[in-house]
């Protein structure tokens, strides 16, 4: 059974990974492509997540938070980045 | 049935939920027409998918000492995603990414509309499409 739940997990999270790496490539906006990246480590996460949970083992916990405080730095400094860049066009 | 068959049926139902969660997060970033909508939909893996993902884990696992670490581990991701949206909100309504006819009400409107006009008042000058404020 858990070889069935990992064959379909593969194919829906490949399906899931395929949809926001073309979102990132076509995204109208930077904060488009930003929400994208975010959901594609959404994504590896559920995958390493799903690995652990077939496998039973633990090695992967440490990399799941790792990519958890990565997507949120990584958000966070973008979404600065355009509010500053906006403010300071209109300044000068 | 034995219990062991049970636990594993029941992680395997979480496992497949928590990938269709990311499906439907792409499927949700490929459609909805806007950076808020789309931010709705990014969601859904961030915080109910790791949920059930992590639920299958600590029911493969099948030892109690495992839960405190992914109680912690899903605790954190709540406390940095609501961060994370609210700046990615925040600096898309100020760099005007939404479509204002898609929203049911817009309750920042009011509030940047009167402090642009309290700062016109203060300053003299009438820049009334100061709106990032």
């Amino acid at each position: 059974m858990m070889q069935t739940v990992l064959t379909v997990t593969a194919v829906v999270l490949s399906l899931a990974a395929a949809g926001a790496i073309v979102r990132i490539g076509r995204g109208p906006s930077l904060l488009d492509r930003v929400l994208a990246a975010d959901v594609l480590l959404a994504i590896f996460g559920a995958a390493l997540c799903i690995d652990m949970a077939v496998n039973r083992h633990l090695n992967n916990l440490m990399l799941l938070v790792a990519i958890s405080l990565i997507g949120f730095v990584g958000s966070v400094t973008v979404a600065r980045f355009v509010a500053e860049r906006r403010e300071s066009v209109r300044e000068s | 049935m034995n219990p062991e068959t049970v636990i594993d049926a029941v992680s395997a139902v979480f496992m497949v939920t928590g990938a269709l969660m990311s499906l439907g997060a792409a499927i949700g970033l490929l459609r909805f027409p806007d950076l808020m909508s789309r931010m709705h939909a990014a969601t859904k893996p961030q915080v109910l998918g790791l949920f059930l993902l992590l639920a299958a884990l600590g029911l493969q696992m099948r030892s109690w000492w495992v839960w405190p670490v992914l109680v912690v581990a899903w605790l954190f991701q709540l406390l940095t995603v609501p961060v994370s949206a609210h700046m990615v909100g925040r600096a898309g309504y100020r760099t005007k990414h939404l479509h204002p006819e898609l929203l049911s009400s817009d309750e920042l409107e009011a509030v940047v509309q009167q402090a642009a006009g309290q700062q016109a008042a203060k300053h003299g000058v009438d820049d009334d499409d100061e709106a990032g404020r």
